[in-house]
């Protein structure tokens, strides 16, 4: 199958348009979207070919119509499953950013222990030896497993890296809006 | 204190439920419910970390040497910090008690290079928006993008500041985020003089540019003082680690606690010691735990870290410039103690300029490029801790390892797990000067998060214990017939109901 690449027809507006990128953070680290801004001074050319929709750097708090998700972290409770699915349905493109969403990554290490135990055990208080386990219903319920988010909607894209670098993105990203299809030489893999 | 009065609303179901979900420009998981009556009355307000994933717990079984590159996954933002705190408890683990020269200086310079990027992130990226847009501004423009439009001389030197931080990191620990510089007994690699000189030629520009922001703070407060004084004011206690001779150190270090009038509680308390004077409580409505100094409890014990803390808790900074601003923000409050939220902002660019000058000592040092990487080896050991001033205030460690090298204990206490309460009293705070009786608005629930902003909290760091216990559990029997009931409230309380 071919992965898609962004459909914009020519000769019209659509192609000064600028696209709209949501971005998203279930549970990682933060770090991938930290590589974003390692694109450091090219922020300003990027924000003149794009413009930002729901991201954790904005203050827009729900995802509206975009061309392109980038997805960082893994499927670790129910809101994640929420954030996930109304990014898949309202993106044209959704990429997994990172080793967390790719395949699960280190939140996934918890993935041999028993919620319940574990949970006992993290919240039980030492010296009074009961544990005290967080239970609002304001609190998104667990996973007993976390998840790479190919696992729950269907992906376009994957970037491996724990994170990838900002050059990584950079080169992805400007590939993707420049329509063609994105390639990363060897040198922008990066597994440690 | 009237703000924990609006912790727990007495009759929660009969109000109306308004939520800040998620809370944006922090790094993490957050939300916020705020509980009114019909008059607009504010009842309960609530800071929730909703996200755990079990570090603690997965860590056990793993290899100590492997600790200080897994746990910094706990956070993108400050991985440095996670790294040398792991890294610290396990050079004690392996036996190594104190580094060479050139390995501290180095692991010093990457930590003030993470101080400086993780805060530039933070001001620039994070907070700006809020300070010069206008806390009411646009939401839609009310971001990073929206300040390089309008001031995009400042969001410039933004950026190239934070840049210069994630490359002192990166020439100390391999790469920008998740490196792997510091191993138990040292560090892995030597800071090469390209690295170096490249670094020196850009420093003095950073601590110029830095000293322009702090600058830009400062007349922003002279424009409504009032207001930057006593926004989201709660008095608190305040805790850091000061040197020897009662300088901030944000290596090493004891631990010294003031209440909120500035009068010391406790001071050289060694930071394996951190059991003596702290202890963490749970509620049932965060994921977050609650530490508070354990000798006042935990109603009134809770306290403050972070920037506006550190300034406060110290004697002194070592640097001369920032020393000298420290001197002029602490002027604002004429000889006692400042409690004002939005005064976080301003430390923390002092403590910008501050890590920014130790980063120009350290690459002046002549022996920084030196190759004495490891120390020598002595008795192993089987517990230890390991304690740092993160970006965002005291970041504790602590671990257990077996004889055969594998973690059998792991405790974590996270900067902003010490700032749970305080953040949770601001909002309150914030909730009664602003919100209460008035329509809701956007710009009024932005205030609180203007509020949690401020503490530039890291909610994927204080996300790493893990759990959830089912909020109903039903018994069914083979035809669907439910046969026990057990549910959990709003006020955590349990309820079982048996049908018929
Ligand atoms: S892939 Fe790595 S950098 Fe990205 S969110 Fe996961 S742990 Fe963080």
């Amino acid at each position: 199958m071919q992965a898609p690449t962004l459909d914009r027809s020519p000769d019209t507006a659509e192609t000064t348009r600028k696209l709209r990128v949501a971005t998203a953070s279930l549970s990682g680290c933060f770090g991938c979207h930290m590589s974003l801004l390692d694109i450091d001074a090219r922020i300003t050319e990027l924000v003149k070919l794009v413009e930002f929709d729901r991201s954790p750097i904005t203050d827009i708090k729900t995802c509206g119509p975009c061309d392109i998700g980038l997805v960082e972290g893994a499927v670790a409770n129910s809101e994640n499953v929420h954030v996930l699915r109304e990014l898949r349905a309202n993106c044209q493109i959704l990429i997994a950013l990172g080793a967390c969403a790719v395949n699960g990554g280190l939140p996934a290490q918890r993935n041999h222990l028993d919620v319940g135990e574990m949970l006992e055990d993290v919240y039980r208080d030492i010296d009074e030896g009961l544990p005290c386990v967080p239970d609002d219903p304001e609190l998104p319920l667990l996973l007993d497993r976390v998840r790479p988010v190919n696992e729950v909607v269907r992906v376009d894209y994957f970037i491996p890296g724990c994170p990838p670098s900002g050059d990584t993105l950079w080169k992805y990203l400007t590939d993707l809006i420049g329509g063609r299809m994105p390639r990363l030489d060897y040198d922008l893999f990066r597994y440690d | 204190m009237f703000a924990a009065s609006l912790e727990t609303a007495s009759e929660p179901r009969k109000l109306r439920r308004v939520a800040i979900d998620p809370v944006t420009r922090v790094e993490g998981h957050g939300k916020v419910t705020i509980l009114l009556d019909e008059a607009n009355k504010v009842h309960q307000v609530r800071l929730h970390i909703v996200e755990v994933r079990g570090f603690e717990k997965f860590i056990e079984g793993r290899p100590y040497w492997e600790v200080p590159v897994s746990v910094q996954r706990l956070c993108g933002i400050c991985p440095v910090s996670h790294h040398l705190a792991a890294a610290k408890a396990m050079d004690q683990i392996a036996g190594y008690d104190l580094l060479t020269p050139t390995a501290e200086k180095l692991r010093r310079l990457m930590h003030y290079g993470q101080m400086v990027q993780s805060h530039a992130v933070h001001f620039y990226h994070l907070a700006s928006p809020d300070l010069l847009l206008g806390f009411d501004s646009e939401p839609t423009r009310r971001n990073i993008v929206g300040v390089l439009e309008d001031f995009p001389q400042i969001a410039t030197e933004g950026v190239l500041v934070r840049r210069f931080g994630q490359e002192v990191i990166r020439a100390t620990a391999g790469k920008r985020v998740h490196g792997t510089g510091a191993v138990p007994g040292g560090m892995n690699k030597a800071l090469s003089r390209d690295d170096r000189e490249m670094l020196r030629a850009d420093v003095d520009q950073v601590i110029d540019w830095t000293v322009g922001a702090i600058r830009m703070v400062e007349r922003l407060h002279e424009t409504k003082p009032a207001f930057y004084n006593h926004f989201g004011e709660v008095a608190g206690n305040m805790l850091g680690l000061v040197n020897a001779s009662g300088a901030a150190d944000y290596y090493n270090g004891t631990l010294r606690a003031r209440d909120a009038a500035g009068t010391i509680i406790f001071d050289r308390v060694k930071d394996a010691s951190y059991r003596d004077v702290l202890e963490e409580e749970v509620k049932s409505w965060s994921y977050m735990k609650f530490p508070h100094i354990k000798a006042i409890g935990s109603e009134e014990g809770w306290y403050r870290v972070g920037p506006l803390a550190r300034i406060q808790v110290c004697d002194l900074l070592t640097s001369e410039r920032a020393e000298a601003e420290r001197q002029r923000l602490l002027a604002v409050g004429g000889g006692k103690p400042l409690h004002g939220t939005l005064f976080y902002h301003w430390a923390r660019l002092v403590e910008l300029l501050h890590a920014a000058e130790l980063i120009r000592n350290l690459l002046d040092d002549p022996t920084i490029c030196a190759t004495d990487l490891m120390a020598d080896k002595g008795e192993r050991r089987f517990h230890a801790v390991g304690v740092i001033e993160a970006p965002r205030g005291t970041l504790f460690h602590e671990y257990k390892v077996g004889e055969d090298d594998l973690v059998t204990y792991c405790n974590l206490i996270v900067s902003t797990t010490n700032n749970n309460q305080a953040m949770n009293e601001a909002i309150r705070k914030v909730a009664v000067q602003y919100l209460d009786g008035h329509e809701i608005t956007e710009p009024l629930l932005n205030h609180i998060e203007v509020a949690i902003r401020a503490y530039d909290p890291c909610l994927s760091c204080a996300t790493h214990a893990l759990g959830l216990m089912p909020l109903q559990v039903e018994l069914v029997d083979a035809d669907g017939i439910v046969l026990s009931d057990v549910r959990r409230g709003m006020d955590g309380g349990v309820s079982c109901s048996v049908p018929g």
